[in-house]
């Protein structure tokens, strides 16, 4: 699972260079996600939007990597296309997380 | 232009995504909308990782999916040899509790939830050692889009 990582002001932005976070996936974006998310600041942005397509495999693992981020810390998300947001709109996991236009509007957001 | 789709694939994670692929294209070559075609991708995504992991649980097998368009009407038909449905019924997929946070929250329990949803319709039937799912949508096309 090809994941980018930069910061800005204090926020790390993890964008998914790869099409689909599905069943064939969840696991390898969870360890990767681990990875990136084990050090570094408290505040992550996962920018999904090269992202086509989540299934709820893809979701619980979005989920997962929220949760081995340990308490304190905060994963947002940017960037949703259209089939990616109608799986958060149906399951009402777009309430549980802070969901951003863009990343660069979270950083916007967050240094303004 | 075919009205009717019929694949057999592998029950295994990545032939389930290229299938999703080629139903999508086969779907938008008639003029179904994105919002349609992600629509029907999503549960037919989630019935088909039902068999992989729970129908077949690892184990080697097959599965068929037969689509058939009619106007404004699609029924996709998928078949397994895997065990069946637990009390031969489709799960009533209530979705998991979301009131819950932090180390509680759910990973898991969407999939029927989500086929629920997005289908008008849902069939099971078991017959001999055959799983049988239809799972009926509604479309719009892209050609006639909603005021």
């Amino acid at each position: 699972m090809k994941l980018e990582q930069t910061c800005h002001d204090g926020i790390k932005i993890v964008t998914v260079a790869e099409p689909r976070i599905d069943a064939a996936a969840a696991i390898r974006f969870k360890d990767a996600m681990r990875a990136v998310t084990a050090e570094g600041p408290d505040h992550v942005v996962l920018d999904l939007a090269q992202v086509r397509f989540v299934d709820s495999s893809g979701l619980g693992a979005i989920v997962a990597a929220m949760k081995q981020m340990g308490p304190g810390r905060r994963l947002d998300l940017a960037g949703l296309t259209p089939d990616v947001a109608k799986v958060f709109r149906l399951t009402r996991m777009d309430t549980v997380f802070i969901i951003h236009d863009a990343a660069g509007a979270a950083i916007r957001r967050a240094s303004g | 232009m075919s009205n009717g789709f019929h694949r057999r694939i592998e029950a295994q994670e990545q032939a389930v995504r290229a299938l999703l692929a080629e139903t999508r294209a086969w779907l938008r070559a008639r003029d179904v909308s994105e919002a349609t075609c992600g629509t029907v991708e999503i549960a037919l995504a989630e019935a088909l990782n039902n068999i992989v992991e729970h129908a077949y649980a690892g184990r080697a097998g097959r599965i068929g999916i037969a689509a058939v368009l009619d106007g404004a009407q699609l029924r996709c038909t998928l078949t397994d040899r895997g065990r069946p449905l637990p009390g031969l019924c489709p799960p009533e997929g209530d979705g998991p509790a979301l009131d819950r946070t932090g180390a509680e929250m759910p990973e898991g329990g969407f999939g029927w939830f989500l086929i629920r949803t997005l289908t008008r319709a849902q069939r099971y039937e078991r017959t001999a050692d055959v799983n049988r799912l239809t799972l009926a949508f509604e479309l719009e096309t892209g050609t006639d889009p909603a005021p």
